[in-house]
């Protein structure tokens, strides 16, 4: 691994409109879901008189927040069908919209440190390899020979027992990868607007006919609610209720430190996740707070549980300093698995339930989610992903892949 | 860190306690009446609001009982505290700002 240089930014890379009285469709949310879907929208279907509106700065949601793991081994069918999608769509993103976020093919191992960990996770790789996705088992000596600063004797507390490795996993720089998607949008002619908190909803009997904003109301055709961890408060003012629950997840950085780790490492277990960024952060993930919550920030017991399980497992992080933490909201589902398609509301489309895993699979909510906005109809990768699971009964579960917040 | 009062052991630390979720969901009074609609809203939709929200907590390391709370799920403060199976007392206040939180 090397520390690369970052790519030198014109000064702006997109316009700052005023919003116009209407637009074909709008999209509620700036943060790389929003973003992502405006751009499909715009070059798989020629939609550009659409806009994306955000209540606050461009990306400052969860898209600046998460630790940027990107990874398909998830274990059901559909799954692995959407974020491989996904992980196929970031492998020629850079080149399709001519800006290199950085994303660093590294590989994800997921430690397993029970015998329950260990079966799961050779299922695991069983089901990917099935599904294409590629995934290899790891013993302990292997694991080490990946990542040499892991420990991975057996006189700690829950000693490494093997992992899961996905080779083409790895991480990106989010927000270039929010930057790159919102110059392309505004090339299309897609209108992005910041400061532009929608308040309220115009129906017209049961279909949607506008949106009402702090910067005033715009009639619109259609609208795609990107709002991650905020879609509840966004569905209750349309008249409709969403399986959701917001809390605070935490992450944190290091100071910059020499390349010392090669890979990304996920503990369900004992709960951490830890990659160490371009510039030379360590950067690592926290578990959710257990409770519903909105402030951006969670309870400090977390990050100290999260640090005493870096630490036994990287030893040298003992003397590594905590520069920054912070948190976002992330919209989790009782399946762990996303929400992309119709709403009870006509117009009216739903991407969200992406809660603490969502970065990965931003190429493919925008290309599903823009699909389904235009047509109308569900896209066949997010067709199983739609809220009706919660009435069917055929929910995608997958606390095994997601239990680790990532 | 929360600091939560137990209405029977006064303030303990949050992580004495574990979260139950939304308080006053009643158990259906003729289960096999219900369609799927009306299960799928039992099992899984709860509401997620920003602002005041009754909830559920457990005092597991301490007196393990259950009790509701009222709590603001942005400025996170505690609004009351109320045996299970009491009416939710009104809330004074319900909060719209939201703090944000440093950005990486
Ligand atoms: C600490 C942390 C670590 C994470 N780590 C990972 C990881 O390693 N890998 C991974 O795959 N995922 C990770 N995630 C999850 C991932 O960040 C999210 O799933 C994903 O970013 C959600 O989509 P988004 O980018 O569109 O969300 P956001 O960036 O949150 O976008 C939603 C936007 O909607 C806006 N909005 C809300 N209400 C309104 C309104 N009324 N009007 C206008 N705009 C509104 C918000 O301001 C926000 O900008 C992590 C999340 C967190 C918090
Ligand atoms: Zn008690």
């Amino acid at each position: 691994m090397s520390t690369q240089q970052l790519p030198e930014h014109p000064d702006f890379l997109w316009r700052n409109p005023e919003p116009k009285s209407s637009y074909d469709a709008v999209i509620v949310g700036g943060g790389g879901h929003g973003l992502a879907t405006a751009y499909f929208l715009a070059k798989n279907h020629g939609m550009t008189n659409i806009a994306v509106l955000e209540k606050g700065w461009l990306a400052g949601g969860n898209m600046a927040r998460n630790t940027t793991i990107i990874r398909s081994n998830y274990l059901w069918d559909e799954s692995a069908a959407i974020y491989e999608h996904s992980l196929k769509l970031w492998e020629i993103l850079p080149e399709e919209l001519e800006y290199d976020f950085l994303f660093s093919q590294r590989g994800v191992m997921n430690l397993a440190h029970t015998l329950g960990d260990v079966r799961e996770s050779m299922r695991r790789v069983g089901a990917n390899k099935l599904n294409g996705v590629d995934a290899e088992w790891l013993d302990p000596e292997q694991v080490k020979e990946l990542c040499p600063i892991l420990n991975i004797s057996d006189n700690i507390r829950y000693p490494v027992m093997g992992a899961t490795y996905q080779p083409r996993a790895g991480i990106a720089k989010h927000d270039h990868v929010a930057w790159a998607f919102a110059r392309k949008c505004d090339e299309l002619g897609v209108d992005i607007i910041q400061n532009c908190e929608v308040t309220g909803f115009l129906k017209d009997g049961n279909r949607v006919v506008g949106v009402k904003t702090n910067r005033g109301t715009i009639n619109t055709e259609k609208v795609g609610l990107c709002a991650a961890g905020h879609s509840s408060v966004l569905a209750e003012m349309a008249g409709f209720r969403l399986p959701i629950q917001s809390h605070p997840l935490q992450a944190l950085v290091s100071e910059l430190h020499e390349p010392v780790h090669p890979t990304v490492v996920m503990s369900n277990h004992v709960h951490v996740y830890v990659s160490q960024a371009h510039k030379g952060e360590l950067v690592m993930g926290a578990g959710v707070d257990s409770y519903n919550g909105y402030g951006q920030r969670g309870s400090f017991h977390v990050i100290e549980q999260q640090m005493a399980a870096a630490v036994e497992l990287f030893p040298i992080f003992a003397r590594a300093h905590v520069l920054r933490t912070w948190g976002g909201i992330v919209d989790t589902t009782l399946d762990a698995s996303p929400i992309v398609g119709t709403t009870p509301v006509e117009n009216m489309f739903v991407n969200c339930g992406w809660g603490t895993g969502g970065f990965k699979g931003t190429p493919a909510a925008g290309l599903t989610f823009a699909h389904t906005i235009a047509t109308g109809a569900p896209h066949k990768l997010n067709k199983p992903f739609a809220l009706e699971r919660f009435e069917t009964g055929a929910l995608i579960d997958e606390h095994g892949a997601a239990a680790v917040a990532h | 860190m929360l600091l939560i009062p137990c209405p029977n052991c006064g303030p303990r630390d949050e992580t004495e306690f574990h979260y139950g979720g939304q308080a006053h969901v009643p158990y259906p009074k003729d289960p096999a009446a219900l369609n799927d609609r009306e299960w799928a809203e039992l099992l899984f939709y709860r509401d997620n609001p920003k602002g005041a929200f009754a909830e559920r907590w457990v005092h597991s390391t301490g007196c393990r009982q259950w009790f509701n709370m009222l709590r603001d799920t942005v400025s996170y403060d505690i609004q009351a505290v109320y045996p299970t199976g009491a009416p939710r007392p009104d809330s004074a206040t319900t909060t719209s700002a939201s703090p944000e939180g440093a950005v990486q």
